[in-house]
């Protein structure tokens, strides 16, 4: 249909949504409002949704303890692959990642956070699957990227770093220095 | 890679080294599970599993059993005992009725070698091999080989010892090809009457003295003394077993190292170890068990993810 140089570079496109500066803004302004609900965090427990949560939660937990002078914060991750909706319904096979829960969330507050919320069934799974861990009073819902209009289920976040539009069929792909050597937002038009 | 490359467990002899260490890697994070206040996960609850009992077995059966539970399929029992087997019913047609009542997964102890092998040719369903006769034991040796690579960090280079009845052993031939297939290095131990005539052709030595084999060794598989399988005599008697192939405290402390000792259960205390061994610190009986459950959910849930929805 096209030719095959253009093609290429229609097919498959990225597009810088946030850069290193701005994540660091947003980061900040994140940190802040954990604090406004959350004072010391002696209620309150972060949970990283792996694969890719964690990442970002890490991140929150430096920037409280080292500039925002919180003493404690308690982190962990929690993997959803056994409480997915799609076993044996996706064409690649799911596959399992670390859960590191060595706190009790019973009559704690949890704080979900993950790096893009797109259709709301990981969190969806999350919360089941933090039910398995205790009964926490209350469960919030961070994520760096909220791409609208494009839920399958009444799933908001409490504390949003950006508001993205996005179709189906373009990835939102969000990049970390540690990880993936820089900090950046992409939206990958396939 | 995240996909086992078959669709039963028919023994270690059909799967990969890729295989094996897909189900470690599974398994880790179903030990995670076990430990939750709540240990359970929603995985399977589509998914039902008929365990197929036509020989006696009590923690096999249980940590299948446990297992499936704890991936919340549904499950139902059949034990040979109470069951129309004895009245002549062929085994084809004893799972198929089972099945027509819509099961995923079959998990099979029978008698004869080749059971599980034999069915999964003519039934449409998963099939784990939960021991056929004298042939294969695989969630056994799994567990085994998981045990170790949990207290030794790794199976690969480790030299272990399997001691015993390796004649009647369905644990010894499918320890001796998990073992083999992640790099560790295999002797067996025990009376030249219960050693198969061709056993060095799996690449395994023969060695008749216990203590030689265990200064070799970093883990001794003490197996069980299986006298319900011995149809004449293999050895003259128990106690004569005992001082030649029996573990005792003594022997262990002598050693001048430190090794680990298996059991696959259930243990006749005094006949291939003492009590004292069997509770002492180098054993990881227990451990064992405990390892079970989280390796039998890692297969249990490997095979039902290549189980194909019908939806119609």
């Amino acid at each position: 249909m096209y030719p095959e140089n253009v093609s290429e570079h229609f097919l498959m496109s990225q597009k810088k949504l946030l850069n290193a500066t701005e994540i660091h803004v947003a980061l900040h302004r994140l940190a802040c409002q954990l604090i406004e609900n959350h004072n010391d965090f002696s209620q309150t427990v972060l949970i990283g949704i792996q694969p890719r949560g964690g990442y970002l939660a890490k991140r929150l937990v430096g920037l409280l303890q080292n500039q925002y002078k919180i003493k404690e914060v308690q982190l962990g991750l929690l993997d959803i692959t056994f409480y997915r909706d799609d076993f044996r319904r996706s064409e690649k096979p799911l596959e399992a990642n670390k859960t590191a829960i060595n706190f009790v969330v019973e009559d704690k507050k949890v704080v979900f956070i993950d790096d893009v919320l797109y259709t709301g069934r990981s969190i969806r799974s999350a919360l089941t699957a933090i039910g398995d861990f205790g009964r926490p009073t209350e469960i919030e819902l961070l994520t760096l990227v909220d791409r609208r209009f494009s839920r399958h289920l009444p799933i908001q976040p409490d504390y949003r770093g950006r508001q993205v539009d996005a179709i189906d069929g373009e990835k939102v792909r969000v990049c970390w220095q540690e990880q993936d050597g820089e900090d950046a937002v992409y939206l990958i038009k396939e | 890679m995240s996909e086992l490359s078959v669709n039963h467990l028919l023994g270690i002899k059909y799967i990969t080294e890729e295989d094996i260490q897909l189900i470690f890697e599974t398994a880790d994070h179903f030990k995670e599970v076990i430990h939750r206040p709540i240990k359970k996960v929603p995985s399977l609850r589509d998914i039902t599993i008929a365990n197929l009992f036509f020989e006696n077995s009590t923690r096999t059966r249980l940590s299948f059993e446990l297992a499936e539970k704890r991936l919340s399929a549904d499950i139902v029992n059949f034990s040979a005992g109470s069951s129309s087997v004895k009245k002549g019913e062929s085994l084809v047609d004893t799972v198929n009725n089972i099945l027509s009542m819509k099961v995923d997964m079959v998990v099979m102890r029978h008698p004869n070698p080749g059971a599980g092998v034999f069915l999964s040719k003519h039934i449409n369903a998963s099939i784990i091999n939960a021991g056929d006769g004298a042939h294969e034991h695989p969630t056994q040796a799994l567990l085994d080989c998981y045990s170790i690579r949990e207290r030794l960090g790794d199976v690969a280079g480790k030299k272990v010892v399997i001691v015993g009845d390796i004649l009647h052993s369905r644990v010894a031939l499918s320890n001796i090809f998990a073992l083999q297939k992640l790099g560790a290095i295999v002797k067996v131990c025990g009376p030249k009457t219960l050693m198969p005539r061709y056993i060095e052709s799996l690449g395994v030595t023969f060695e008749p003295n216990l203590i030689e084999a265990l200064n070799w060794c970093d883990v001794a598989n003490m197996l069980r003394v299986q006298n319900e399988r011995m149809d004449i005599s293999y050895f003259p008697s128990t106690r004569e077993y005992t001082q030649q192939f029996g573990l005792n405290k003594a022997i262990l402390d002598n050693l001048g190292k430190e090794i680990i000792v298996m059991h696959p259960g259930p243990i006749n205390r005094g006949v291939e170890i003492t009590s004292d061994v069997a509770d002492s610190k180098q054993a990881i009986i227990l451990d064992q068990v405990q390892n079970g459950l989280a390796v039998r959910m890692a297969v249990l849930y490997l095979l039902a993810s290549k189980i194909k929805r019908n939806d119609n």
